[in-house]
């Protein structure tokens, strides 16, 4: 059961509860495929550092679960096949991966503050 | 023949200790880049958006390898542009 991070954009066009379903569909593979969803944060309508598809905003979403690691062949092929997902990303977390998400979700300053004046 | 203290030179030489660069990940034991975090992995391009290189940064040959993966993920995410310019 390694841990993934599922980073989706989908296109601007998108209403509200067609992204919501979108989600859901999602996140109800990952659990019918025995995975587990840890936490889903969707960023909405953000512009684009260059255009995709001649679209220059578009609907972030980013997911964290676990899972098998036979799962994300099928998770892969199902967001090919969406025609709403313009390009899709699934990074494996290590720990300090998911200690990070756990410290940026709950608030607790995380190091890169003071980095960042560095 | 002069000894080399007692040349005097036209201009004084510049002798200011340049300040010791230190990698910040060392230091502030951050130990995962997270490639969401544009405004942080902005601090590692230049203007046209291309990474800076390990003397620039300062960063160790391990961490600048990590910000060089997230900054491709980032591009490849559309977060940070490949190609611009005035990026800051």
């Amino acid at each position: 059961m390694n841990n993934y991070e599922l980073m989706v954009i989908f296109t601007p066009v998108l209403s509200e509860e067609d992204f919501k379903a979108a989600q859901k569909k999602f996140l109800d593979m990952v659990t019918d495929n025995g995975g587990e969803i840890v936490s889903t944060n969707p960023w909405g309508l953000k512009s684009l550092a260059y255009p995709i598809q001649k679209k220059t905003t578009a609907i972030y979403w980013v997911a964290e679960f676990k899972g098998q690691s036979d799962f994300n062949e099928k998770l892969k092929i199902q967001l090919l096949r969406d025609e709403q997902v313009l390009r899709h990303m699934v990074t494996r977390l290590d720990k300090y991966a998911i200690e990070y998400n756990y410290k940026k979700r709950s608030g607790l300053p995380t190091g890169n503050e003071k980095a960042v004046e560095a | 023949m002069a000894k080399a203290n007692e040349i005097k030179y036209l201009t004084a030489i510049k002798q200011e200790k340049r300040a010791k660069k230190f990698s910040r990940f060392e230091k502030y034991g951050i130990k995962y880049i997270d490639y969401k975090d544009a405004e942080f992995l902005k601090k590692f391009l230049n203007e046209q958006g291309k990474l800076l290189p390990r003397r620039l940064t300062g960063n160790s040959l391990k961490y600048q390898r990590k910000v060089s993966v997230a900054i491709k993920k980032a591009r490849q995410m559309a977060l940070l542009p490949y190609v611009t310019d005035l990026l800051k």
